[in-house]
């Protein structure tokens, strides 16, 4: 899948639980949010992205697919 | 099967608890404080002669043929107008009575032409009838003057206005006031020069006359006629059906002859509509036998072929055969499936089983993807069940009614005619929009009290302004939030928008609402007893659209404006089973019920009842396959009723993906946009066609009843179910009422649903838990539908959308909806509704328009950073400066060639309100639109080979 999309969607899903204070509840609402409604060659591409070097991800998003890795 | 006609009670019922006991005719009858001795008198089977009177509206008085007597009282009142009382004794028929009604016959029947047996409301006029039933047997009077001459208005292209025929009874001007609310007809003039006048002595066609149709059906004569029954002459059988059209979802009586529809009456008993319709229901059914209909099955290679008519057979395993190919070679993830909210209840429940089941995977989603799946999310979250929480009669009781990013005049018209009445009785109005709609008007009927005029994309920044006041200015409802919310969610909720940066002050740069006003809308939602939010895809089409709807919820929460009539959260669907195609499971994530594929308990109830191994991963949503399609890992595609190469943004990013399929299998009435990519053609069936059921914004569940034959020989239904055969994956169905019970006995807020329940009551609102329960018209009254039982607010920061203007792009594009023409306009453009609204336009204010050096009419071509169409201009002050609007129903126009792929955080529904555009004065159609019409001529030439092949 083409990366940059997914990128600006899993950033765009970090904008919203980024309100959170709490970045604890914060990365585990956006882990949660894509493990339920992401197809697994999505997840699978975004990991792999993660793994390299995740570049254009926000911190937040990058600790929550780091936590999708281990589901 | 009989025409049936329905009891005419000749006065609205009363709502009073009150009752009264009195006699007519020397039968005793009770009836509720209020109600009208006609009525009373009707309730019991006897019929006073009437002729001003009919029940949809408030009596009038005037034709004085419904005079009685009554013992003690003097002189003759009107039965219509005359309430019951303790003990009345009332005579209806006797010498005195019958002379004078007689007289008032005769006087009607001197003007009025005597041509009953070729007039075309012969066998069903009620004049003719009155006639009869007072027995009139001569007129005397001689006129020297009569209205026979008067010139027929034959502008509108359904009905006729014959004032040679007209009795001015005032109920076709009545019923556009008081059912309609449009207020287009008037009685002009006096005595005898009195007419009815459609606006200003105008034709019908010039006036302000939304053909809603009221006027009509109230018409006692043939003076206001359906062009159909002229035509056609009256039907002799009527079959209760749900209109095909918008989430409204009216109920109609198909009045039929033999197997051809005369005409769509709204029928009274329908609990959706209360015998009110729109243009598109009651007229816009034509399309369902237009010459473009494709009846044969039909196969091609490639789309560079011409189609190829085959057997239902071949074409039914020539899909399937490519399907499986297409899995042996790419993997069992590379098919799937998309449904439609034109589908019924049955035909979504089978697709995405046949998917889930006999594909072996989860990539199964719906056009409600592109509208309303942030609907879904944000009110699942927050109240735990994905609908809206109210039925439509609701309104009737609200105090404040605040619109959000809705229309309802033209995209609800139905609902919107029951809200403007509520409005006339006194209810406030806050609407929140970027456009002037209908409802903000000034008139002397219906306005709003403040709009909220913001800017595109702004929707979270206003709701959470409105919200800070409320929680700053101490307006909440703090019982209802501690006794029916969760309380700690609240608590940060509360924190979070009492910070200074979501107060009116601080968004107005943003939203461009003026602080002041924003304060007083939200003290007004907040403290006037009921109040309602009615909101629509100006909500959700954003990418923070899930945001605003559980920004929404929380405001109803915070203001305990929730759980009892007259208020509620309520998301106005644009399809008719846009609701119903949710609730299916046809969501890549979701079974039948909103429940997440993962769910264990779930997961293993479907597995048993279907016998398949099912996954438990969620699928592709609809822009994911054609991300994926590009990518080559989905490869196959089953769309039934739905037109993605028209509907969905960036267009010509979805048509790529379309062309790098292998197998697009298309099941529609047309050969329609998406059609011209396909290699499979299934023809569909029409709602005319079909038995199901369609479930409606306010969860109700009504029936879908076969009128005529399918045309292409098969309901919908059944070629899904042929295709599950043909991949190895059974289904048996005989009837849709079997997949009824099959989704009542999985799901449990359909447990108590049935067709024999819905014969029974007509309708049923889910949700609806056994055998015993007739619905729930109002949710959440008690407890919310999560887990605990408790509301949760959610915090909803503000998040700029990435589509920003620039010098290159100044102005922002939003879309939306017109009252004749519904969605990509399959349907619509295929009617005389063509006569309202024959292409779409671009509306841009004065002042970008004179900066452009555009007037009215002239070509502009607009881009954005997705692509370029080319529309004409209308100049309009109901855009604001910057902002440009239009419509997206014909699909030359290009729409969606500009819109971007932008879309809901949490669920993928595009951002179709916001793109950054600039527009410019231009001579020719765009690159795109020249291309797409060589496509198009092409394709037609490949169905006209293939069908003179066949």
């Amino acid at each position: 899948m083409k990366i940059e999309r997914l990128i600006k969607m899993a950033n765009d899903i970090g904008d919203f639980f980024n309100a959170e204070s709490n970045k604890e509840i914060a990365a585990e609402g956006v882990t949660k949010h894509i493990l339920r409604s992401w197809d697994p060659r999505m997840r699978r591409d975004i990991i792999a992205y993660c793994r390299q070097d995740g570049a254009g991800l926000s911190e937040l998003v990058k600790t929550a697919i780091s936590r999708l890795e281990r589901v | 099967m009989s025409i049936n006609k329905e009891q005419d009670f000749g006065t609205p019922a009363s709502t009073s608890a009150q009752l009264v006991t009195l006699e007519i005719d020397g039968f005793k009858v009770t009836a509720p404080a209020g109600t009208s001795i006609m009525r009373a008198a009707a309730s019991i089977g006897i019929d006073i002669p009437k002729l001003c009177a009919t029940d949809s509206i408030e009596p009038f008085g005037s034709c004085r043929l419904c005079v009685v007597q009554i013992e003690g009282g003097r002189g003759m009142p009107a039965s219509c107008t005359t309430p019951v009382s303790e003990g009345l004794k009332v005579v209806t028929q006797n010498q005195k009575l019958a002379d004078v009604r007689r007289g008032i016959m005769e006087l009607y029947i001197s003007d009025h032409p005597l041509d009953c047996l070729t007039c075309s409301a012969n066998g069903d006029c009620e004049l003719q009838d009155m006639a009869g039933a007072v027995g009139l047997r001569e007129v005397r009077y001689n006129p020297v003057e009569t209205h026979l001459n008067a010139v027929k208005d034959e502008s509108n292209p359904y009905f006729s206005f014959d004032p040679s025929k007209c009795i001015v009874c005032s109920r076709c001007v009545r019923a556009c006031e008081e059912t309609q609310g449009t207020f287009a007809l008037t009685i002009d003039s006096r005595g005898f020069d009195s007419k009815v006048s459609p606006s200003q002595n105008q034709a019908f066609m010039d006036s302000e006359c939304v053909s809603c149709g009221a006027c009509v059906q109230a018409c006692p004569t043939a003076t206001l006629m359906e062009k159909s029954v002229i035509d056609n002459g009256q039907p002799e059988h009527a079959i209760i059906t749900t209109c095909a059209y918008c989430g409204v979802g009216c109920s109609f009586r198909a009045e039929m002859k033999g197997e051809q529809v005369v005409r769509m009456a709204p029928h009274k008993d329908g609990k959706a509509n209360h015998g009110h319709s729109c243009v598109k229901g009651r007229f816009a059914f034509g399309y369902a036998t237009h010459k473009d209909r494709i009846t044969k099955p039909m196969i091609r290679a490639s789309i560079k072929d011409a189609w190829q008519e085959v057997s239902w057979e071949e074409a039914i395993n020539h899909a399937a055969s490519e399907l499986k190919r297409i899995q042996a070679k790419y993997g069992k993830d590379s098919i799937g499936g998309i449904t439609s909210s034109r589908c019924t209840n049955e035909e979504v429940y089978i697709m995405q089983k046949l998917i889930r089941a006999g594909f072996g995977n989860n990539n199964v989603d719906t056009c409600a993807r592109v509208c309303h799946s942030p609907t879904g999310y944000g009110l699942k979250q927050t109240f735990g069940e994905s609908s809206g929480t109210q039925d439509f009669d609701s309104v009737m009781k609200a105090d404040v009614i605040m619109v959000i990013g809705a229309n309802p005049t033209d995209g609800h018209p139905v609902f919107g005619s029951f809200m403007k009445k509520r409005l006339r009785e006194g209810a406030k109005l806050i609407i929140v929009d970027p456009r002037e709609i209908d409802l903000v008007r000034n008139s002397p009927h219906v306005h709003a009290d403040f709009h909220l005029k913001l800017r595109p994309g702004t929707n979270v920044a206003l709701i959470n302004a409105l919200a800070h006041v409320i929680v700053t200015e101490q307006l909440m409802d703090e019982a209802f939030v501690n006794e029916r919310c969760d309380v700690f969610s609240f608590a940060k909720w509360e924190t979070f928008i009492a910070q200074e940066h979501n107060s009116p002050e601080a968004t107005e740069s943003i939203t461009g609402v003026a602080a002041a006003d924003v304060r007083a809308a939200a003290r007004l939602y907040a403290t006037a007893g009921n109040s309602a939010i009615y909101y629509g895809l100006g909500v959700t089409e954003h990418s923070q659209g899930s945001t605003s709807v559980i920004g929404i919820a929380n405001l109803a929460m915070a203001t305990g404006n929730l759980g009892r009539v007259g208020v509620g959260v309520n998301p106005l669907r644009g399809q008719n089973n846009v609701q119903g195609s949710c609730d299916m499971g046809s969501f890549p994530h979701e079974f039948p019920g909103y429940r997440h594929v993962s769910d264990p308990a779930t997961h293993q109830l479907f597995e048993n009842a279907w016998q398949a191994e099912l996954s438990s991963e969620p699928g592709l949503r609809i822009p994911n396959m054609f991300d994926a399609a590009l990518d080559k890992s989905f490869m196959g595609l089953y769309c039934e009723g739905e037109d993605i190469a028209q509907s969905d943004p960036d267009i010509q990013h979805v048509h790529s993906a379309l062309r790098s399929m292998e197998c697009v299998i298309v099941q529609d009435l047309f050969l329609n946009e998406t059609a011209k990519f396909a290699h499979v053609f299934f023809p569909g069936s029409s709602f005319l066609e079909k038995n199901g059921t369609f479930t409606n914004a306010e969860r109700r569940i009504s029936p879908v009843r076969k009128v005529m034959s399918p045309l292409a020989g098969y309901q919908d239904w059944e070629v899904t179910q042929k295709l599950a055969n043909a991949m190895g994956y059974p289904m048996n169905y005989s009837h849709p009422s079997e997949i009824m019970a099959e989704i009542a006995s999985l799901t449990p807020t359909f447990a108590g649903v049935s067709y024999e329940k819905i014969d029974q009551l007509g309708s049923i609102q889910w949700p609806c838990y056994d055998e015993a329960s007739a619905g729930t018209p109002i949710m959440h009254e008690q407890s919310f539908m999560r887990d605990n039982g408790k509301g949760l607010f959610m915090l909803t920061e503000y998040v700029a959308t990435h589509e920003r203007t620039s010098r290159k792009f100044p102005l922002i594009l939003t879309t939306g909806r017109i009252l004749s023409q519904y969605n990509v306009g399959a349907q619509t453009r295929r009617t005389d509704n063509v006569a309202w609204h024959s292409e779409d336009r671009l509306e841009i204010h004065p002042h970008d328009a004179e900066d452009r050096g555009l007037k009215t009419g002239d070509w502009v071509g607009i881009q954005s950073r997705a692509g370029e169409t080319v529309l004409r201009a209308l100049i309009s002050e109901r855009v604001q400066p910057g902002v440009v609007y239009t419509t997206f129903h014909f699909p030359e126009s290009g729409a969606n060639v500009i819109t971007t792929d932008n879309s809901d955080w949490a669920t993928n529904c595009p951002e179709y309100k916001v793109t950054a555009v600039q527009v410019s004065k231009v001579s020719q159609h765009s690159e795109w639109q020249e291309n797409y019409q060589a496509f198009t001529e092409t394709q037609l030439d490949l169905l006209e080979q293939g069908i003179n092949n066949g």
